[in-house]
Order: structure tokens, then C-alpha cells, then sequence
């Protein structure tokens, strides 16, 4: 583990959750251990059923774990009801109360803890404001749209202002250009309330974009944490570089592993330099990818070579479908369109594929 | 310290116990004042019946004996008991015969409410309800003044001269007929009309498309897809409809009894209340046959749509 | 220009469900007229006139067993409606449970029982009760209208419960209400169409009941309709078409009321 600047918020300790038990006993959780780190935007990503949702529902105490601890600032709160953690969620579904004004909506919590009406008022004025609704406060929440309405679930969760703030893929229900908004605005009102944020998708564009971490997650294990940078660059494992963004699997040979990095033999005879997954363990042959904007087609002779079969345009970007000389693989390139100018290449041609050193990373598994 | 599991086992058994705590009031009252004492019914079947009502604490079968036969007062041999047999069948006639009535009324009402426009197919739903929720007696009772003697019926065939004399249609079992097929008529809509309502009409042009007539879209297509409401409408008639007390004792007269009124008599004039018992026995016996048949078949058409 | 071909029809359909819709309410219609008759005849026309209302009004039988009739049914719905709200809460949004099944089939029965076999094991239990305790009260009709009423309410708040959305408990849990708070604050506020709809239903029905009530019933306990029935046995008068009518306007006000509580989205 690299250093860990600040304090942990949630420190999640060899978690587990089963559902069902005896035959059908199914392990939602497989023994998670995570911590997320105060101020941190921590983004909890995989594919629908890896467990992930799960995770934070333990967090907010709408589930018990089968076996460990979380814990919330050091104090374990893995048998707390709900009501008595002062963690806050956005549902998926926002769950807005219908019998409520939008007002009525955000003080709730407030009211929940028996504060004074008047900071009730003042704290639910704070947070029209801040998320930008204080002309729709009287109105219902079913006269209002689908993006005010995730503003209302955020400024509802927000106002007791609790330690951690859990979302549960709040923006899978809007469309695309809202999403893309409230992407922003999530990052903003996580920057200006200073609070942890967690938060659950299944969008690898959405974590990339607002994550200071990542957790991948399938199967009921996280597979790795890591800032956006190292989880796109330097994925540990196949399933983590397959899900997030293209890449090309290729095999080779591996030697001489010093300092994270390693001299990989492609099946075309060219060496190249590494970068090696944490937990690496020597092996003779091993996964290498690397991804279509990191490596570059030539006309000349390259570290591999091939026949272009398909030319497919993107607008911004050209992939270029290259089937490898001796494995017969296809390996993608990835160019950035210029105007007025085509690829350079067309179906049938010959080609090479230069891949420089640190484009490339080998996997653990 | 207890292990996460064996809270949550606990919790689990908490929610469930508060469940039968939540539950007890609703299920104590319908156990005290409506299934326990079923059980006293089949007790006092098999009682002696006392001189004055009530019974005698004497065990004895001859009230389900009488239920199909007659003893001879004289010799002691048993022959079936006509009367109870031609009430019997009656009532089975009369409660088949009503649910094929409101099938085949029913079945049409309910397609064309079904077909109507979003806005005004609430207020046909509405149209049938009211009826549905009216008094059944004050229903019965509406029906007895138009098909008496003295009826707006027989006053207008016999204006028009069609008929010189009333037509007797009053303590009758036609008079029965028409007036459970009138009150009973919502029980058949309802159920059908909530099928008829979910049924894909892309399927009805799907089978015009392929070449099937209107009888055979109407047969093939639309009428397995909305069978379960038939069944469900067919139950919720046949059933009240066996046990019918207020249509006929209106409309029947004296003499054309059912079961429900020959139950009466059990525990009124004839002081019989062992025979009484048997006959209610026995009523809620063909009901829950009728129910058996509708299970099967609400079951076996779930598998074939899963 | 031929007729465009229409995927709907089907042949005679609408004119059978004209002809059910007339035949429904015809009979209502003449009875409710004849209401207003002068004569004292349900067959001449003799002018319009109130006198029958009058006169049903003055009736102290039917004073009586009207009154009778309202009291039994507000005490056996409300609860009805009562049990039938904790029953609807304790057998929904579960995973199934020991027990379940067991509930439904109990909490439904009185619709599976024709009445006259309710009726006839109440008169026999309910004699039994009355030698032993010598209590004869209107109890007894409460507690049988009580029972047969429990389905009824059950239905429209086990719909609404089934249909509300979980995460809003969820929700109001998460910002810190207290089960007990959650449920006050928005389970049953949410609930109320249903539990209003449910003790609408429950009311009508306790009103409407017939067989059961005359097996129940001790002397001088008549309701409304055993009276009405007692009256239509002996032979008809417009009174009978009065009060009938007065009971339909009753009728027709609360399943108004109910289609639209029932039929209200939030």
C-alpha cells in the first residue's frame, strides 16, 4: 500500500455477506477489506452484482454483515441501525418523500435530530441555495423534474451534514447531457462541503471523471484501488483492464523484474519495457496490454506487424483493426483524426505497430 | 460478544415475531367470529336433535343420513329423500345455469369496456360498480317490481297487447334465474374486464396479420389469454350463487327453495339444527370442490405462461 | 367508401353490454321513481309526491333499525379496518416467512365460506355463548360483521402497501427517524388513501349485510335490510321503495368517494 495521507473515514475490515444459507448460501461480499480516506471522493465501480451496492448498503445500515468490522472514524458501526449513523444516502431511486414539500424534504433529517426550528430553517435555506432550487422549495416532489429531483436528494442527504455521504448510482436515471452536468455539480458540492463522498456506478467514464479513488470490484472482491491514473493505466489483473476503457492482450515473456518494472519478449521476437501489477508474482509467460492510443502505426518495421483489416471513424479518434502477423490476433490502434486528412492506411495494407517503452503493462494473473 | 450473524438471525426473528403480534387482532376475530365456530357445525351434525331446537348431547348420524334419504316412519327402511334431492339439484342447476348467464352477458360487457378509450373506460368501470356495491337486497328487491304480475313488464306487453294475461314469471325458478344473473352480473365483469384490460392488442393484429377471422382471434387469441378471469368471474358468481339466501327467498316464494332456505327452515320450523348443520356441511363442501377446480387451473396457467 | 377495417370489434359485443348496462340500471330506475309515486302502488303512476319519505321517516321501526344499522356498522369498520391495517403491515414487503401463507388463507376465508354457512355456525356459537354468559347485546353483530368485513378492508392497504416504494422507510431510517417515527411520519401518511378506501369498503359492506345479520341477530335487533327484508316478505308498499332509494343515494355517495380515494396518485 502506498502512504496514506489524512485520516480514514471508513475502514472496512475483512467484510463478508452471504445471502441465503446451506446449498443456495450466496457470498455477496467474499472478505472486502477497503479504507477511504476523509475529504476523499471514493468510487466504488464493476458490473451489476459485484457486490458493490451491497458494500454500501453495510455502510449505511440497511444490511448486517456475515463477519467483520467497519469502522467510521475508528468506532464500529457494523450493527447500528441505520438511524443511528451519521452517514447519509442518496438513493438510487432518490426516495424522495411524495406526501412532502421539497423544503420538508431536506429538513427532515434535521428534524429527525430534534434540532431547534430555527436552525432547521436556516440550515434548509443554506441548502436550497447551495443546490440551487430556493424558488422550487414549496413545491412537491412530484412537480418537480427528474435533475431537480436529484438535487433535492442531495441537498436532503447533505443537510444533517453527516461524516460519510453515500450515493447509490444517482445518476443512472437522468439522461445523458444532465448526467454530464450533475457530474460537475457532484464534484463541486463535494469540493465545498468538504465531505466524504462514496459513491456506487456501474459508468467507467463516470468514475474516471470525478473519483479521487477507485475501487474495482467484481465478484464480491475488490480487485484494485487506485487513483483514475492507475486504474486506466496500470491495471493490476484482466478483468480490470478489460472493464475500464479498450486495450489488447498480448502474451509474452517475462525477465528481469526490477522496480515495478520488467523486459516483456512479445511473440514477434521485439523486447520491450513494462511496467509490472503490484503483486506480480515471476512467471515465465504473462498477460501484457496495452492500450490503442499508446501505441502507434507504421509503415516501416515495428515491434509487431500485421495486415489492416478495418478502418472504423470516430470523429475525434480513427480505430485502426490491425490482424497480427504469426498469432493472428487483432490488435486495435487508436489515432487522433487531423482535418481534411485520412489515416494513411487503408484495408489490405501492411503495417507496423511501434509500442514504446512504459506504454506497456503486465498484468498479475 | 454475539457474532453479526447471530443478530441478524435474532432481528429477523424479532420482525417475524411482531408479525404475528400485527397480524393476531385480524386473525383472532375472523378465528372467534367466523372459521372456529365452522367447527361447532360439524360437531352439532352429528348430535341428536332436541325437541325445542338446539340439540342433545347425543351422538348420532342420522342427520347426515337425512341429508340424501328418507326413513320410514313405519318399517324403518331408508329411500332417497326427494325433496332434498330436487333442492339439491336445483340449486346446482340454478347456480351453473346463473354463471353461464353472466359468462355469456359478462364476457361482451367486459371486451367492450375494455376497448374503450383510457378517459371514459374508468367511468364505465364506475358504472359497473355502482350496482356492485349497492345493497343485494334492495337489487333483488328492485328486480321482484319489475317482473311481478303487476310489473312494469307485464303491464307493457299486456298495453302493447301481446299478452292478454300477466305472464307468471314471479315464484319461479326463471324469476330466480333473472335475478341472480342481475346481481351477480359485476362479479362476472370485474375480473374479466381486469384481464381484458392488461391484454396486448399487438396480438390481436398480430393474429389478423396472419390470416385467423374474427371468431378465430376472438377464440384462439383472446379468449386463452384472459381465461384466468373467466375462472376468477365464474368462482366469485358460482360461489354466492349456491349459497344464495336473499334472491330466492324474494323472488322464489315458498316453494322454490335452495339449499341456503332449506338450511333455514332447519333451524327455524323444522327444529332440526343437527340437519341444518350437515346441509351447510355439505354446501361448503361443493364450494370448496369449486375452488379445488379453480386452483388447478389458476395454477396450470401459470406454468404455461412462465 | 368502405368501411376501414377495425382490429377492436367484434360482432354484437357492444350491443350485449348496451343491453347489460340498461338492464343494469332499468330496475334501480323504476324503483327509484316509484319512490316518488302518489299512489300507494308500484305499478300506477299517480303524480309526484314525497309522502313515502314521509312516512318512512316517521316510522319508528325504521328509525330504529336505521340507526341500529349505522351504529354497528362505524363501531365493525372501524375495527375492521383497525385489524386489517396491522394485518396488511405484517404480511407485506417480507421475504416469506414460517406462517405466511397461513395468514393470507385465514385473513380471505370469510370470502370463501358462502354466508348462510357463516351464518348458521355463528347462530349455533353465538347460542351456546349467549346461555353462558346471558349477555344478548348488539356484541355479537359486531363481532360477525367485524370478521367478514377484515377482507374487505385488507384489500385496498395491502395494494397500496404492496405498490409503496421501500426505500422511502429506507430513506426516512437513514436520516436518523427511528422505526417508530418512520412509520408515523411516512408509512402512514402514504398508507391513509388506502386505509381510507379500506374503511369505506368495510362500512358499506357491514350496511349491506343481510344473511348473516338475520342468523346473528336477537329479537328487536333488526338492521335496515333484515327489516326491509321482513317488509318485502309481507308484501311491497313505496315505502319500501323510499327507503330503498335513501339507502342507494347512501351507496352511490360512498363508492364515489371510494373510486376516487382509491384511484388518487400522489
Amino acid at each position: 500500500m502506498p502512504e496514506q495521507p489524512g485520516k480514514n473515514a471508513i475502514e472496512v475490515r475483512g467484510v463478508r455477506k452471504v445471502f441465503g444459507s446451506g446449498e443456495a448460501a450466496v457470498a455477496a461480499l467474499d472478505t472486502v477489506s477497503v479504507s477511504i480516506r476523509e475529504n476523499e471522493f471514493f468510487t466504488l465501480l464493476g458490473p451489476s452484482g459485484c457486490g458493490k451496492t451491497t458494500l454500501l448498503r453495510l455502510i449505511a445500515g440497511f444490511d448486517y454483515p456475515s463477519a467483520g468490522e467497519i469502522l467510521l472514524y475508528g468506532d464500529d458501526i457494523a450493527l447500528l441501525p441505520p438511524f443511528k449513523r451519521p452517514v447519509n444516502t442518496v438513493f438510487q431511486s432518490y426516495a424522495l418523500f411524495p406526501h412532502m414539500t421539497v423544503a420538508q424534504n431536506i429538513g427532515f433529517g434535521l428534524e429527525m435530530l430534534r434540532k431547534p426550528k430555527a436552525e432547521v430553517k436556516a440550515r434548509v435555506a443554506e441548502m436550497l441555495k447551495l443546490v440551487r432550487m430556493e424558488h422550487l422549495a414549496s413545491r412537491r416532489t412530484s412537480q418537480i423534474s427528474g435533475g431537480q429531483q436529484q438535487r433535492v436528494a442531495l441537498a436532503r442527504a447533505l443537510a444533517p451534514q453527516p461524516k460519510v455521504l453515500l450515493l447509490d448510482e444517482p445518476l443512472s436515471a437522468l439522461d445523458y447531457k444532465l448526467r454530464k452536468e450533475m457530474q460537475i455539480e457532484l464534484k463541486r458540492l463535494q469540493n465545498q462541503t468538504g465531505i466524504t463522498f462514496i459513491f456506487v456506478t456501474h459508468d467507467q467514464e463516470e468514475a474516471l471523471t470525478m473519483s479521487d479513488r477507485i475501487a474495482v470490484m467484481s465478484s464480491g472482491k475488490i480487485l484494485q484501488v487506485g487513483s483514475p491514473w492507475d486504474i486506466y493505466d496500470k491495471p493490476a489483473d484482466r478483468f480490470v483492464a478489460d472493464f475500464i476503457g479498450e486495450t489488447n492482450f498480448l502474451t509474452a515473456s517475462i525477465a528481469g523484474v526490477e522496480n515495478g518494472k520488467a523486459r516483456a519478449t512479445l511473440k514477434s521476437g521485439a523486447t520491450i519495457t513494462a511496467s509490472v501489477a503490484d503483486g506480480f508474482q515471476p512467471k515465465a509467460e504473462a498477460t501484457v496490454v496495452v492500450r490503442p492510443e499508446h501505441a502507434k502505426l507504421t509503415k516501416g518495421k515495428a515491434e509487431l506487424s500485421g495486415t489492416v483489416e478495418n478502418i472504423v471513424y470516430f470523429g475525434t479518434d480513427t480505430h485502426i483493426h490491425v490482424r497480427l502477423d504469426g498469432s493472428n490476433d487483432l490488435f486495435i490502434v487508436r489515432q487522433q483524426n487531423a482535418r481534411s486528412a485520412g489515416c494513411g492506411f487503408e484495408a489490405g495494407d501492411k503495417a507496423g505497430i511501434a509500442i514504446g517503452d512504459d506504454a506497456a503493462q503486465v498484468l498479475r494473473d | 460478544m454475539a457474532t453479526a450473524e447471530e443478530i441478524a438471525r435474532a432481528a429477523d426473528r424479532r420482525d417475524i415475531r411482531n408479525r404475528w403480534y400485527l397480524s393476531a387482532p385480524a386473525l383472532l376475530t375472523i378465528f372467534f367470529a367466523a372459521v372456529g365456530p365452522l367447527a361447532i357445525v360439524l360437531v352439532y351434525s352429528f348430535l341428536t336433535p332436541g325437541s325445542y331446537g338446539d340439540v342433545k348431547w347425543q351422538f348420532s348420524p342420522e342427520a347426515w343420513v337425512s341429508v340424501l334419504f328418507e326413513r320410514d316412519i313405519f318399517d324403518d327402511t331408508l329411500s332417497l329423500a326427494g325433496a332434498h334431492i330436487s333442492i339439491f339439484w336445483r340449486s346446482v342447476k340454478l347456480a351453473i345455469i346463473t354463471t353461464l348467464i353472466t359468462l355469456a352477458l359478462g364476457f361482451p360487457t367486459a371486451y367492450f369496456m375494455a376497448t374503450r378509450s383510457e378517459k371514459t373506460r374508468d367511468l364505465w368501470l364506475f358504472l359497473i360498480t355502482i350496482p356492485f356495491w349497492t345493497n343485494l337486497l334492495i337489487r333483488t328487491f328492485a328486480v321482484l317490481q319489475i317482473i311481478r304480475n303487476e310489473g312494469i313488464v307485464n303491464t307493457v306487453l299486456m298495453k302493447l297487447g301481446i299478452v292478454s294475461a300477466p305472464i307468471q314469471i314471479l315464484y319461479t325458478d326463471v324469476a330466480i334465474l333473472i335475478g341472480m344473473a342481475y346481481v351477480y352480473l359485476p362479479l362476472m365483469v370485474l375480473p374479466v374486464y381486469a384481464s381484458m384490460e392488461k391484454l396486448d392488442f399487438r396480438l390481436v393484429e398480430a393474429g389478423y396479420d396472419l390470416y385467423a377471422s374474427r371468431w378465430q382471434v376472438l377464440r384462439r387469441i383472446i379468449f386463452p389469454l384472459v381465461k384466468p378471469g373467466v375462472i376468477a368471474g365464474s368462482i366469485l358468481v358460482f360461489i354466492p350463487a349456491i349459497g344464495a339466501y336473499v334472491t330466492p327467498s324474494v323472488l322464489g316464494g315458498g316453494k322454490n327453495m335452495m339449499l341456503s332456505n332449506l338450511i333455514e327452515l332447519q333451524f327455524g320450523q323444522g327444529r332440526n339444527w343437527p340437519l341444518g348443520s350437515a346441509l351447510s356441511i355439505t354446501v361448503m363442501l361443493i364450494v370448496m370442490v369449486a375452488l379445488l377446480v379453480y386452483v388447478r387451473n389458476a395454477g396450470s396457467q401459470e406454468v404455461r405462461h412462465g | 367508401m368502405a368501411k376501414s377495417f377495425s382490429i377492436r370489434h367484434q360482432p354484437g359485443f357492444t350491443t350485449i353490454a348496451a343491453v347489460c348496462f340498461v338492464a343494469l340500471y332499468m330496475p334501480i330506475i323504476v324503483l327509484v321513481v316509484y319512490a316518488f309515486n302518489e299512489a300507494p302502488s308500484t305499478s300506477e303512476w299517480g303524480g309526484f309526491s314525497l309522502k313515502w319519505f314521509q312516512s318512512a321517516s316517521q316510522n319508528a321501526q325504521v328509525i330504529d333499525a336505521t340507526l341500529r344499522s349505522f351504529q354497528i356498522a362505524a363501531i365493525a369498520a372501524t375495527l375492521a379496518t383497525i385489524a386489517a391495517t396491522m394485518a396488511a403491515l405484517a404480511t407485506t414487503r417480507t421475504p416469506p416467512y414460517p406462517g405466511l401463507t397461513f395468514k393470507y388463507a385465514m385473513i380471505n376465508q370469510p370470502l370463501m365460506v358462502p354466508e348462510i354457512v357463516t351464518g348458521v355456525a355463528l347462530l349455533i356459537f353465538f347460542s351456546r355463548i349467549k346461555i353462558f354468559t346471558g349477555y344478548s347485546g348488539l356484541g355479537y353483530l359486531i363481532a360477525a360483521h367485524t370478521a367478514f368485513c377484515i377482507p374487505f378492508a385488507y384489500l385496498p392497504i395491502r395494494a397500496r402497501l404492496e405498490n409503496m416504494d421501500l426505500s422511502l422507510e429506507r430513506a426516512a431510517a437513514d436520516l436518523y427517524a427511528t422505526p417508530w417515527q418512520a412509520f408515523r411520519r411516512v408509512t402512514l401518511p402514504l398508507l391513509w388513501p388506502g386505509i381510507l378506501a379500506g374503511l369505506m369498503l368495510a362500512f358499506v359492506i357491514s350496511l349491506d349485510d343481510v344473511v348473516i345479520t338475520e342468523f346473528v341477530k336477537s329479537g328487536g335487533q333488526d338492521t335496515l335490510p333484515t327489516y326491509m327484508l321482513g317488509q318485502i316478505r309481507r308484501g311491497i308498499t313505496p315505502e319500501i321503495n323510499a327507503i330503498s332509494t335513501a339507502f342507494l343515494l347512501l351507496s352511490v355517495v360512498i363508492v364515489t368517494l371510494f373510486f376516487f380515494v382509491s384511484r388518487k396518485r400522489d
